[in-house]
């Protein structure tokens, strides 16, 4: 992946204010610290990390929704080229019709009291970007197919409709505008087993269609082995792992990776037990450990790991990681 | 091991404004005590409604069917939970004998009063402890479903606390009044694997502790792998398939079982392409006439399927599956 990234963030924080503290420095929550990422286009970027890591508020970032701290998001199509941090208010218009995102919850985020043609015209009709209710019906009705809903679908109220029904609204909601990058937060945890290997498989195949470029959040390990050709996992608002699915998933080189592949239940009743378990919980973001943000979980810590806080090394191409033992794990 | 409970022909039915749906359709299995059992199946199979309808919890507008026949098996006796009226009589088996954790934790705590306070409070409604005694023991099941700093977490809102610290709460509630019966309706769910690996071996070690019976309700077949020792699987108010958890899941005996197998992504191969069950679970109202799974199942025998319902037929020792391929003279049902 030599392309120019589609995506970038640089040095990224995201800090949210907390009440209090009229003396001394601004208490805040640090939901991103730091992080860099870059996303080729045409890739499927997993980001994975347990509740609380800031998955969602660094994918809300690169769709300039949640207040960038530090650092900067750029955005590059070939087309535009944008600093989110910069952005002025037509260029941010511009970029909510580059950017898109497909929410988690498929009963939530539909409007009941509209039809499903009027809820995927919306963000058209919002952003002005036809011209006529006929030039709107056609990309309605394209987009709808494309996500195999038909002209009868359209007619109706999602509350007719089934949980993966309702996320391939959602879906076509957020394609309507022909967006080159699309945030997917926990699109299909909500979903049964059947239904969210259906909406997976259609994601992929409008993918590869439409040439987009996916961030795909999600806690489900097993989901992102199978969709993303990348994959990078988050720790207290940091990146602590970031390669290719298959070095991932095959060598993985950080304790906390390690850990999270290992609490995934297998499906063999003979393998109970020999899942490696990792106590206790994320700690609170507001009052983070000093040194390496995992110390107080990880088995493998050292005193250096209380008092110095890993940096991300390469483990291997395109491979980093942030642990100062990874050298010894990958024996 | 002895007998916990038989749930026979558990029918049940609710009013509606649509018309009378069946969200159960006579529905028999039966646990040991010191067994647990995965019950598994899509949003909408009924899990859910199984599980209330143990203690006879569901709504005004749910209506049983006449056969239906819930024994529970105490020390004292079997009781038949169905002749059981008002309250008062249902007191022993709520809370009691038998005790529920929701699906939603959120909602199982007030959100005005500590857990602790709730705690103390439902143990002195099914016990005769003091106050004084409720709280020891209340302190006491915190610390053992792994709670740090028991005595300052009793005193705690539900709000104060994480989601998987919660969920470890609201188990140390449900096993406080020491049940024979734990029905646990997706007790990891939300939780992230890491902690729903701690809350699995939790609910183990009490398996063994105080040999009591498990309900575990799961769409996660892992979760149900890593364990259960039976699995029940539903398919819209059906039971469809029965068996030990390895036959169950190493040979399915029922499409939907396999489908529902083949649609789960594994890390075993992950670049095997994802095979999600074609079409979509039809709605209450329209149940399919002969099998439930007609229309959607891959192996449709001819008319047979849509015609008639599938009776149980045994396919090993322990595993049984209502489909007409494991019963090809058929005999009607
Ligand atoms: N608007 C906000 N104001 C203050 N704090 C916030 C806000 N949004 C998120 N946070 C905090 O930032 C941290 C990261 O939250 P985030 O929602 O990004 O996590 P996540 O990885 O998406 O978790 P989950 O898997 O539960 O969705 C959390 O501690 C959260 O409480
Ligand atoms: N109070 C009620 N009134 C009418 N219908 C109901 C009621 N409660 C449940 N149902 C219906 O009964 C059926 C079974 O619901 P149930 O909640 O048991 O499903 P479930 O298997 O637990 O699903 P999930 O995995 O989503 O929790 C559904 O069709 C549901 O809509
Ligand atoms: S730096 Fe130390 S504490 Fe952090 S993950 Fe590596 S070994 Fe563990
Ligand atoms: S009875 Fe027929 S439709 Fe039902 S599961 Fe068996 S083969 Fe499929
Ligand atoms: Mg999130
Ligand atoms: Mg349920």
């Amino acid at each position: 992946m030599s392309d120019n990234p589609l995506i970038t963030a640089q040095n990224l924080s995201v800090h949210y204010p907390l009440r209090g503290g009229l003396i001394g420095p601004k208490p805040y929550v640090g939901a991103v610290e730091n992080v860099s990422i870059e996303v080729a286009p045409g890739s499927f970027f997993g980001l994975v990390g347990e509740s609380g890591s800031g998955k969602t508020t660094l994918g809300r970032a690169m769709l300039r929704a949640a207040p960038i701290s530090k650092g900067d998001v750029l955005f590059d199509d070939g087309e535009v080229a944008y600093s989110l941090k910069n952005l002025g208010k037509k260029e941010l218009k511009d970029y909510r019709s580059r950017a898109q995102l497909i929410f988690q919850d498929p009963y939530a985020a539909l409007s009941p009291r509209m039809t499903v043609r009027d809820i995927i015209a919306e963000p058209l009709e919002v952003m002005g970007l036809t011209k006529t209710r006929a030039e709107t019906d056609e990309r309605v009705r394209e987009i709808a197919a494309k996500c195999r809903l038909n002209v009868e679908h359209l007619r109706r109220f999602p509350h007719a409709f089934s949980g993966g029904q309702r996320q391939r609204i959602s879906i076509a909601r957020a394609l309507v505008s022909a967006p080159k990058f699309i945030v997917a937060d926990e699109s299909v945890a909500a979903l049964d087993v059947s239904i969210q290997a259906d909406v997976l498989n259609l994601l992929k195949a409008i993918q590869q269609d439409m040439g987009l470029t996916f961030l795909f959040i999600s806690h489900d390990l097993s989901v992102v082995a199978h969709v993303c050709d990348h994959v990078a996992v988050m720790y207290l608002g940091r990146l602590v792992e970031t390669a290719p699915t298959r070095a991932l998933f095959s060598a993985p080189r950080h304790p906390y990776t390690q850990a999270l592949l290992s609490a995934i239940p297998s499906l063999d009743p003979d393998d109970r037990g020999k899942a490696q378990k990792l106590e206790g919980e994320i700690p609170s973001p507001t009052n983070p450990p000093p040194g390496c943000k995992f110390q107080t979980r990880c088995p493998m810590a050292i005193d250096r790991c209380r008092v110095e806080e890993p940096l991300l090394e390469t483990a291997g191409p395109e491979h980093n990681v942030a642990c100062h033992r990874w050298k010894e794990l990958a024996m | 091991m002895s007998r916990l409970i038989d749930v026979e022909n558990l029918t049940l039915q609710f009013d509606t404004d649509e018309g009378r749906i069946t969200a159960v359709d006579n529905v028999s299995f039966s646990l040991e005590a010191g067994e647990v059992m995965g019950l598994v199946g899509e949003s909408g199979s009924g899990k859910s409604v199984t599980a209330k309808s143990l203690m006879k919890l569901n709504p005004r507008n749910a209506v049983y069917g006449p056969d239906t026949k819930i024994t529970l098996h105490l020390d004292d006796g079997p009781i038949d939970v169905m002749s059981l009226q008002n309250d008062t009589e249902m007191k022993i088996v709520r809370g009691g004998a038998i005790s529920l954790i929701f699906q939603e934790p959120m909602a199982s705590f007030a959100p005005a009063i500590s857990i602790g306070e709730q705690m103390v409070e439902q143990l002195m409604i099914h016990t005769n402890f003091s106050k004084a005694q409720a709280k020891e023991v209340s302190v006491e099941m915190l610390d053992r479903v792994g709670i740090s700093d028991p005595s300052t977490r009793f005193g705690q809102y539900a709000f104060e606390l994480s989601g998987g610290m919660r969920q470890r709460a609201m188990i140390a509630m449900a096993l406080s009044t020491k049940p024979r019966l734990l029905i646990a309706d997706e007790p990891t769910t939300a939780l992230d694997v890491t902690i729903q690996a701690q809350v699995i071996d939790l609910m183990k070690d009490l398996v063994s502790e105080f040999g009591m019976g498990i309900i575990f309700i799961t769409h996660d077949l892992g979760v149900i792998a890593q364990t259960a020792d039976k699995v029940a699987v539903m398919y819209l108010g059906k039971l469809v398939e029965q068996g030990t958890v390895r036959d169950v899941i190493r040979r399915p005996a029922h499409p939907y079982t396999r489908g529902l197998l083949a649609a789960l992504p594994t890390l075993d191969d992950i670049d095997a392409p994802l095979t999600p069950i074609p079409g979509d679970i039809p709605s209450p109202l329209e149940r399919p006439s002969g099998c439930v799974y007609n229309t959607r199942c891959q192996e449709v025998l001819g008319p047979r399927c849509s015609a008639e319902a599938p009776r149980f037929s045994q396919v090993d020792t322990d595993h049984a599956a209502a489909c007409h391929l494991h019963d090809p003279q058929g005999g009607g049902a």
